[in-house]
C-alpha cells in the first residue's frame, strides 16, 4: 500500500489510461501548458505531448460536444470542466446529447467519454463559484454518474469511467484533493460503477452520503463511537446508477437514517434517497429520514455567512441525535 | 428594422446549358435521386395526415438539389451530421427508403430502431451520423467527428448541415472557432431555405450574407444555388478537396426556398400565398433540371414517365413496408440504454412488468 492525495490518484490513473490506450485524450482549458487550474493534469502534456494532452479555448459547450463528437468515431476523451458551476453552459450537449445518443438511435453508436470536474464549495468562493449540481446529471438517464470520496475510490472509479463505453460524469471535490488515504502499489484495479459501499458498520443510525460529506460522516461517526453511538456510514460512490439495495439494506438493520449532501436541501440527492428509504425499509424506520444540506440562497462571500450556509459536522450530530431520540417533535 | 440585403435568389439558370462534359447516366441518377426524395417527402406529409406518422415532421421539399448534390461530391469515408430536417439527406446516403419511413412510422425496422423518429435518424453503416433536433446540437459533434478522423489519420471529410438561422446560437461561432483554430476537415453546410421558423434572414442575423460569417474565424465560405443541382455538387467537391488536403474548415451556404410551412403542421400563415406560390414555381429544382436533361438529349419523355412511375412504386413499397413491421416490444423498452452494463439499471425484468401493466400496449 501507499499513501497518497486524491489529487495524486487522479494524475496517476488519468496518466496510466493515457500509457494503455492512444484513443484516451484529456482536454480542457488550462490543463497543459498551465498545468491545470488545481494541477491535477501536472506533467501530463509534457509526458504525452500537447495532442493527447489538449488545451481548449474557454468554450465549454464547444469543446464538450467536440467530445463527444469524437467519442462516436472511437476516441476516449476525458475532459475537465474546471468547476461543475461551468458545465451549465455545457449542459445542452451532456443532457440532450451524449445521454441520448446511444439509444436515441437505436444502439449503432457509443459515446465513451469521461467528464471530470470538481463540485461543492471551499474557502470564500461564494455563489458562482461554490455550487453542487451532481443531481442535475444524476436526474438524467443515459449518463452514469460517480462522486468517490478517497484516493482508493478515486483509482477505482477513474478506470472504470476510461474503459466504459457510456458518458460518464465524474464528481470531484476542491476540499478533497490534498486529503490523503491508502492505495494499493501496482495494482490494476477498477470498483463498479452503480454500487455503493458501507463505509463504516454500525447500528443505531445509518448516514447516507457521496463524495466530501462522506470524509465528514465517517469523521462524526468516530467521534460519536466515543459516546457509545454506533453510525454506519453508506458512501454512495455512484449517484447514477443508484445503488437502493444497500441503502434498504442498511436501514433496515439500523431503522434510522440521515442524508449528508452539500448540495441544496431542496430537489437534492437526499430527496432521492429518503424517498428511496420510505419505499424500501418504511416499516423498519424509528423515526423519520432526515436531510443535512445546504441552506437555499446563493452562496454569500462573507465567511461567517458562508460558513453558517454549509452543511458540516455540527449539523450532522445534532440531526443523528433527533433521530434517535425519536418520537418528538419534527418540525423541520 | 431596415433590411440589409435581400434574400438571394435561386435558380433561373438559363434553360440550354452546356452538360456535353457531363456523365449523362450520372445526370439520369441525379434527376431520380431528387424526383425520389420529392415523392417521398410528399408520401410522408400523406401518411402525417393519415397519423400514421406522430411528433414533429419537417419536410425537405424544395431541397432536393442542394441533397443530392452534396451526396454526389462525398466518398464513403465522409461523415454528416444534420439537423432534423433530413429524411432526404439519409435517403440520398444510400439508405433504402424502407426503414427510413419505418423509423416515420416508429417500427422497429426504422434505421433508429423506432426510438428516434422523424428528426433523429441515423446509420452507423452510411456513416449517416444522426439527425439532431435541437438547433446548433450537431455543431460541435461534427468538429469533434472532424477531430477524430484528423487524430487518427483517417481519410474523409465530416459535413454538417444546418439551417440558416442556426447561425445565430453560441455552438455555431464555438465550433467554428474550433474547427478553425485546429484545422480540422469539416464543411458547414447551411441551407439557406430563407426562414428560421417564421423568422427571416434578416430578422434573425445581423450579416446575413451567411456565408460571410466565418470572416471571425477567418474561414473560407462560399454561397451556391441550392436549388442547382451540379452547381452543388461542384461547390461541395472543390470545398471537400480542400478539407481532406488542407485540412481547412469552410462554410458553404446553399440557397433554396421553403415550399411549405416549418413542419407538415405549420399553416405558413406568416408568409403571402401568392409570393409562397411564385417563389416554388420559380425555385423549383425539378422541372428546371428536367428541361435542361430533355434540351441536351440525355433523358426525353418516355424516359421521364417511365421514372416517375418507378420512384412512385418504390416509395409505396417504402411505405408498404413501414406499415406491415412489426412495433418495438415494450419488453425491449430497457434495450440500448447503456452500452456497458452496470449493476442497478433497469432491464428486461422492469421492462416486463412495465410491458404488463401497460393499456393496450404494443
Amino acid at each position: 500500500m501507499a499513501i497518497m492525495t486524491y489529487r495524486q490518484a487522479l494524475n496517476d490513473t488519468l496518466g496510466e489510461e493515457l500509457a494503455r490506450d492512444s484513443n484516451v485524450v484529456l482536454m480542457g482549458e488550462e490543463i497543459g501548458k498551465f498545468q491545470g487550474s488545481y494541477r491535477i493534469t501536472e506533467g501530463l502534456q509534457s509526458e504525452f505531448g500537447k495532442h493527447r494532452v489538449v488545451d481548449t479555448p474557454i468554450a465549454e459547450e464547444g469543446f464538450v460536444g467536440l467530445a463527444v463528437g469524437a467519442a462516436m468515431l472511437g476516441m476516449r476523451p476525458i475532459v475537465e470542466i474546471m468547476t461543475i458551476n461551468f458545465i451549465l453552459v455545457a449542459i445542452d450537449q451532456i443532457v440532450n446529447h451524449a445521454s441520448k445518443i446511444h439509444y436515441m438511435f437505436g444502439g449503432q453508436v457509443r459515446v465513451p467519454l469521461v467528464i471530470r470536474t470538481p463540485s461543492g464549495g471551499v474557502g470564500q468562493l461564494a455563489a458562482t463559484h461554490s455550487q453542487s449540481f451532481e443531481n442535475w446529471f444524476a436526474y438524467c438517464p443515459g449518463l452514469k454518474v460517480v462522486a468517490p470520496a478517497t484516493p482508493y475510490d478515486v483509482k477505482g472509479l477513474m478506470r472504470s469511467a476510461v474503459r466504459d463505453d457510456d458518458p460518464v460524469i465524474f464528481i470531484e471535490s476542491l476540499a478533497l484533493y490534498d486529503t490523503k488515504g491508502e492505495v494499493p502499489r501496482d495494482e490494476d484495479y477498477t470498483l463498479p460503477i452503480g454500487v455503493a459501499e458501507v463505509k463504516r458498520a454500525g447500528t443505531d443510525v445509518t448516514v447516507v452520503s457521496y463524495s466530501r460529506m462522506t470524509v465528514v460522516a465517517l469523521q462524526v461517526a468516530q467521534n460519536l463511537a466515543q459516546e457509545g453511538i454506533s453510525v454506519e456510514v453508506v458512501d454512495l460512490r455512484s449517484l447514477r446508477p443508484l445503488d437502493r439495495t444497500t441503502i434498504i439494506e442498511s436501514v433496515k438493520k439500523t431503522n434510522r437514517a440521515v442524508v449528508l449532501e452539500e448540495d441544496w436541501y431542496s430537489y437534492g440527492i437526499g430527496a432521492e434517497i429518503a424517498a428511496t428509504i420510505q419505499e424500501g425499509a418504511f416499516d423498519y424506520l424509528d423515526a423519520p429520514v432526515l436531510r443535512v444540506a445546504g441552506v437555499e440562497v446563493p452562496l454569500p462571500y462573507a465567511a461567517k455567512l458562508s460558513q453558517a450556509s454549509k452543511p458540516g459536522a455540527p449539523d450532522l450530530i445534532r440531526a443523528i441525535k433527533r433521530v434517535l431520540e425519536g418520537g418528538k417533535q419534527w418540525p423541520k | 428594422m431596415a433590411k440589409r440585403t435581400n434574400q438571394p435568389t435561386t435558380g433561373a439558370e438559363p434553360a440550354g446549358r452546356d452538360l456535353s462534359s457531363e456523365n449523362p447516366q450520372e445526370l439520369q441518377q441525379y434527376y431520380a435521386q431528387m424526383l425520389l426524395l420529392r415523392r417521398f417527402e410528399e408520401r410522408t406529409s400523406e401518411m402525417y395526415t393519415k397519423a400514421k406518422i406522430g411528433g414533429y415532421c419537417h419536410l425537405n421539399l424544395g431541397e432536393e438539389a442542394t441533397i443530392v448534390g452534396l451526396m454526389a461530391a462525398l466518398t464513403p469515408a465522409d461523415y454528416i451530421f444534420t439537423n432534423y430536417r433530413e429524411h432526404g439527406y439519409i435517403i440520398a446516403r444510400g439508405v433504402a427508403p424502407g426503414p427510413v419511413m419505418a423509423e416515420l412510422f416508429g417500427k422497429e425496422t426504422g434505421v433508429s430502431r423506432g426510438r428516434g423518429g422523424s428528426m433523429h435518424l441515423f446509420d452507423a453503416t452510411a456513416h449517416f451520423m444522426g439527425g439532431y433536433a435541437i438547433v446548433g446540437g450537431q455543431l460541435p459533434l461534427a468538429t469533434g467527428a472532424a477531430y477524430a478522423l484528423k487524430y487518427q489519420g483517417k481519410p474523409g471529410v465530416v459535413v454538417c448541415q444546418m439551417g440558416d438561422a442556426t447561425t445565430n446560437i453560441g455552438a455555431w461561432h464555438e465550433s467554428l472557432n474550433l474547427a478553425a483554430l485546429w484545422d480540422l476537415p469539416v464543411i458547414f453546410l447551411v441551407v439557406n431555405n430563407g426562414y428560421g421558423m417564421g423568422t427571416t434572414v434578416d430578422e434573425g442575423a445581423a450579416e446575413p450574407d451567411l456565408y460571410k460569417r466565418g470572416c471571425a474565424f477567418r474561414m473560407h465560405g462560399e454561397r451556391v444555388d441550392g436549388t442547382d443541382v451540379l452547381a452543388m455538387r461542384d461547390a461541395t467537391r472543390r470545398l471537400r478537396e480542400r478539407a481532406e488536403q488542407e485540412k481547412k474548415p469552410a462554410i458553404l451556404e446553399a440557397v433554396s426556398f421553403r415550399f411549405r410551412g416549418h413542419s407538415v403542421i405549420d399553416s405558413d400563415r406568416y408568409r403571402d400565398p401568392e409570393a409562397v406560390k411564385q417563389g416554388r414555381n420559380a425555385n423549383d429544382p425539378l422541372p428546371h433540371f428536367a428541361h435542361q436533361l430533355v434540351l441536351a438529349g440525355v433523358v426525353d419523355d418516355a424516359w421521364l414517365k417511365a421514372t416517375a412511375s418507378r420512384i412512385d412504386q418504390e416509395v409505396q413499397e417504402a411505405i408498404d413496408f413501414a406499415e406491415h413491421s412489426p412495433n418495438p416490444k415494450i419488453e425491449d423498452l430497457f434495450d440500448y440504454m447503456y452500452a456497458t452494463p452496470v449493476p442497478n439499471t433497469p432491464g428486461r425484468a422492469e421492462a416486463a412488468i412495465i410491458a404488463q401493466n401497460a393499456q393496450g400496449g404494443r
